[in-house]
């Protein structure tokens, strides 16, 4: 880029304040450095805890060896069929409901508005029990329809995108009016199911890592791969469109384009994650504050994807092992972890870094 | 205050830390003109055919009653708003064509009240003004932080630049959204109501800070006032509007007479010259429509 034209300020006068700005910039750039290197190795230990320390114990010498193609009786099967793979869609799934429920929230303003509360995954929800229950259908084609339900969720929510005045309001209502109706309809569609068909269908209400496959992890991995990129670009702009439609457009922000793009990026996530492991509640919505308030100031939706894995993976070990000889489904645990963080969310609003 | 060195007549078209960009001033000596502008919401036309150029390097406020289109005017300045019929032209290229963030580069808009994110901070929030000057992958420069250093000192809020803008009182908060287009540093900035909800203090305070923007720094201004005192003080051109049209437009001594007082407003009133700086002054005498 070529320099600008020269300051017609003094700048001498400038360079006293422009040296304490950068300084300034320098605790909270290294505080966020330090954020995403403490989660990224508690992603790792999580992963490796999950993966060796079940309730059959692999050695770390073992799995490398098992990893580099070397055959373990028994710790093979374990490794390869059970722990790891759970352990890895987990880390996958985590991330893609975390950032996609921070992108969300941010975009819309509104802390409550993630893709779990605004029927998005209930959509998934409420078309994959549809499927199951109505059609009696199981494996791809329940996949399938939890795909095209969210993808419909995400449409009724976006034909509100637009438009004068209060687009994110109305967002924000017409989602959460949906997911009420959209939970209805599961119930109804409970009461008439059969006692087969309704285990069949409860994965898809509570979320669970049980039934991983590699295919499944390899998809979500590439899924994985583009959006999350996309996601953290497009989060870039969601500061400006933060200081309201008109003055967000005045900088520069084409509106309506960025907020279709996210909920795009925003829905393709969550389908992608919700159809591998079922809609695993509270994650989306509990990740963005967890991270705003490990980083303060601009809202991270990075940090926010490393939280989501974070809490997967670790509920999912609690899921597993927390009350022996019950494996509970991970939505469950995140569920209950749900609630106590939300009241402590209200308690502490995030501050801003005054006297730093 | 700073200081200009440069003699006026030689004054750059953009502000220091303005993208440098080749922008011909037209012919008219006017970048941003309307012509047989029409705007409207729904089925209701709020601007009916107003043809205007805007002055470059001065101040222009639109006054008129409430409800007369003036708000709606500088929205479609600011291409927040697509005509139905006529058009905006910004250094001579229609304004709808060209690309958002090159508009955004050379046009600032600062709404009538914009929304404070929560728990933002005054940096946070000035900072945000650089936008259009990043690419789709930010990067951060150093003639961003000159700017926003620049944008904090002349909006005195080096002291404040780490505290909360919720804390803030509703005087620093307009500092804080000022210093925001001062980082954005455009050629041409539109107002929407600077100084409504401030005290008379606070508003001389606003408008002294526009002043030098538009005299120091070459930038053209239009602001929409509807306190016609401060307008005919603080402008160096009317822009009298009613019921979506233009009714009297020029110099505040040609606009601020009780003709066009009564025409615009419907209020009878005297018009007196300020001792101090000849300025129109208005006494509102009674209603008169």
């Amino acid at each position: 880029m070529s320099v600008a034209a020269p300051p017609r300020t003094p700048t001498e006068r400038d360079t006293p304040t422009v040296d304490a700005l950068t300084r300034a910039r320098r605790g909270p750039r290294r505080r966020r450095a330090v954020v995403v290197a403490v989660l990224v190795l508690l992603v790792v230990a999580l992963v490796l805890v999950r993966a060796l320390l079940g309730d059959y114990r692999v050695s770390f010498v073992d799995a490398v060896r098992i990893i580099g193609g070397e055959p373990v009786p028994g710790a093979s099967f374990v490794l390869m069929e059970s722990t790891l793979p759970r352990a890895l869609v987990a880390v996958l799934a985590g991330a893609a409901f975390g950032a996609a429920g921070a992108a969300f929230q941010v975009m819309l303003r509104n802390p409550l508005a993630s893709p779990d509360v605004l029927g998005i995954t209930l959509g998934a929800s409420a078309a994959a029990v549809l499927a199951v229950v109505a059609f009696g259908v199981r494996g791809t084609p329940v996949t399938l329809a939890a795909l095209a339900g969210s993808v419909l969720a995400a449409l009724v929510i976006l034909s509100q995108a637009g438009g004068r005045g209060g687009a994110t309001g109305r967002m924000v209502l017409v989602g959460v009016a949906l997911a009420a109706g959209l939970s209805a309809l599961v119930h109804w569609l409970l009461v008439r199911a059969s006692i087969y068909q309704a285990q069949d269908a409860l994965v898809w209400l509570s979320g669970s890592l049980n039934t991983v496959t590699w295919t499944d992890i390899v998809r979500l991995l590439v899924l994985d791969a583009v959006l999350l990129p996309a996601a953290l670009v497009l989060a870039g702009r969601l500061p400006v469109l933060g200081l309201g439609d008109d003055l967000a457009a005045a900088l520069g922000v084409r509106v309506t384009r960025l907020r279709v793009g996210v909920t795009v990026v925003v829905v393709a996530l969550v389908a992608a994650a919700t159809a591998v492991v079922g809609p695993v509640a509270f994650v989306g919505f509990l990740s963005g504050p967890i991270a705003r308030r490990l980083v303060p100031g601009r809202p991270s939706v990075g940090v926010a994807a490393l939280v989501g894995a974070v809490v997967v993976v670790g509920a999912d070990y609690l899921a597993a092992y927390a009350i022996p000889g019950t494996a509970l489904p991970v939505g469950l645990v995140t569920g209950l972890l749900g609630a106590p963080v939300l009241l402590w969310m209200l308690r502490s609003r995030p501050t801003t870094q005054e006297g730093r | 205050m700073t200081v200009t060195e440069t003699p006026a007549a030689t004054a750059p078209l953009t502000t220091p830390y303005a993208a440098p960009h080749d922008a011909p001033e037209s012919a008219a000596g006017s970048r941003l003109r309307t012509r047989d502008l029409s705007l409207g919401y729904d089925d209701r036309v709020v601007v009916d055919g107003v043809t205007l150029e805007v002055p470059t390097g001065r101040t222009t406020a639109v006054v008129g009653p409430n409800g007369c289109g003036k708000s709606t005017l500088l929205r479609g300045l600011g291409r927040l708003l697509r005509p139905r019929g006529g058009s905006v032209l910004l250094d001579g290229d229609e304004i709808g064509s060209l690309p958002t963030r090159e508009v955004a580069r050379r046009l600032g808009l600062l709404p009538q009240q914009p929304i404070v994110p929560e728990g933002v901070s005054v940096l946070e929030l000035v900072e945000r003004g650089r936008h259009p000057h990043h690419g789709l992958f930010r990067t951060w420069s150093r003639t961003d932080e000159e700017a926003v250093a620049s944008a904090l000192e002349r909006t005195d809020l080096v002291h404040l630049a780490h505290v909360g803008v919720d804390s803030l009182s509703g005087g620093q908060r307009q500092r804080v959204w000022l210093a925001m287009v001062l980082a954005q540093a455009t050629p041409v900035l539109l107002l929407d109501e600077p100084t409504s909800f401030l005290d008379v203090a606070h508003q001389l305070d606003v408008l002294d800070l526009v002043r030098r923007m538009c005299d120091d720094d070459g930038t053209t201004v239009v602001m929409v006032l509807h306190d016609l005192a401060m307008a005919a003080r603080y402008a160096d051109h009317l822009v009298a509007m009613r019921d979506g049209r233009v009714v009297a437009e020029g110099s505040p001594a040609d606009v601020v007479t009780p003709a066009v007082i009564e025409e615009v407003f419907g209020v009878a009133a005297t018009v007196l010259s300020d001792p101090e700086t000849g300025a129109p002054v208005v006494i509102p005498r009674r209603r008169t429509s």
